[in-house]
């Protein structure tokens, strides 16, 4: 088991910062289209980390133009550019899925300071 | 052929260049040793005998011994035949996985999991009968018809039944090498394997 660790653990990046549920991030994602590269930005509440190692992955999602979207990132993937921490939120759970059920005023996070 | 003798590690997955996370099984190779080269003069055929897998002195019979002194070397659990051998052949060569290159393709042979005495549904992937009421009390997962009746009045050779399945030798082919590392004798290779994890393969290219 630990020959399987070994090739897992060289591909764990270090460089993701710390972040939890209910923080605020742009997360800037490489988008290949043919031979040219840009960076795309995504940015919402993160609503969940999930599994370990080098399977983590984490869920983030945006209101764009009045429609709620997610999207999940597998946290050591090399098309992350960056990930960057707007405002740390108040939560008191790991998993805030109720954000998806509120709107407007009940959907706001308390900062974390 | 060239042909060298792992053990199956386990599953994991490995990024690729363009951030697809790409499944794969780890490998691992221990030395691989020619302990016999056959030629069309001596035994009637050109082959060479590979071994692999250190083996205690004590586990080995004395022909054993004396086999392995031969190519002076440690006596082997894993040995094996090759026809036709590809590279070059000398009594005693060692060799790993520094044969092998990254993105070339492979064949891998293994032993399957043994699932035992199965039926059809999941040896042969009939879909039963489909409904578990109106009269089917105990015919959920059964067969049905075997064939016609008077003509032919048998049932023909080959008829899909339940049986012994898996257990027996398979070859993964056209599998791609994502990562050779030769100092740690391992080898990544794309998808899944044969066998449990610890079953010995052979990687043939």
């Amino acid at each position: 088991m630990d020959l399987i660790k070994q090739i897992e653990a060289s591909q764990i990046r270090t460089d993701t910062p710390e972040f939890a549920a209910g923080d605020n991030v742009s997360v800037h994602y490489k988008i290949r289209e043919g031979e040219k590269e840009r960076i795309q930005v995504f940015q919402g509440t993160v609503l969940q980390r999930r599994n370990t190692g080098l399977d983590e992955t984490f869920t983030v999602r945006k209101i764009s133009s009045g429609i709620g979207v997610e999207r999940i990132f597998p946290t050591n993937s090399p098309n992350i550019d960056k990930i960057i921490i707007n405002r740390r939120g108040k939560v008191r759970r790991a998993r805030i899925f109720y954000l998806r059920g509120l709107s407007g005023k009940s959907a706001r996070i308390k900062e974390r300071r | 052929m060239l042909s060298v003798i792992g053990k199956k590690i386990g599953m994991t997955a490995i990024f690729t260049e363009n951030g697809k996370k790409e499944p794969c099984t780890v490998v691992s190779c221990e030395p691989n040793v020619i302990t016999q080269v056959k030629t069309e003069a001596n035994e009637g055929y050109n082959a060479v005998q590979i071994a692999s897998v250190e083996k205690k002195e004590k586990s080995s019979n004395k022909p054993e011994m004396g086999h392995f002194a031969k190519a002076k070397t440690t006596p082997k659990r894993v040995v094996l035949e090759i026809r036709d051998y590809d590279g070059e052949a000398g009594l005693g060569d060692s060799f790993g996985v520094e044969v092998f290159k990254e993105g070339e393709f492979v064949d891998v042979v293994g032993t399957s999991k043994g699932k035992g005495f199965q039926g059809v549904v999941k040896r042969h992937g009939f879909s039963g009968v489909g409904e578990a009421t109106h009269g089917q009390h105990n015919r959920l997962r059964a067969p049905g018809s075997l064939g016609a009746g008077s003509t032919p009045s048998r049932v023909f050779k080959g008829t899909r039944m339940g049986g012994q399945m898996g257990n027996v030798r398979v070859k993964m082919q056209n599998l791609r090498i994502l990562k050779v590392d030769a100092e740690n004798n391992l080898l990544v290779i794309s998808g899944a394997l044969p066998g449990h994890n610890g079953a010995y393969v052979v990687i043939e290219k």
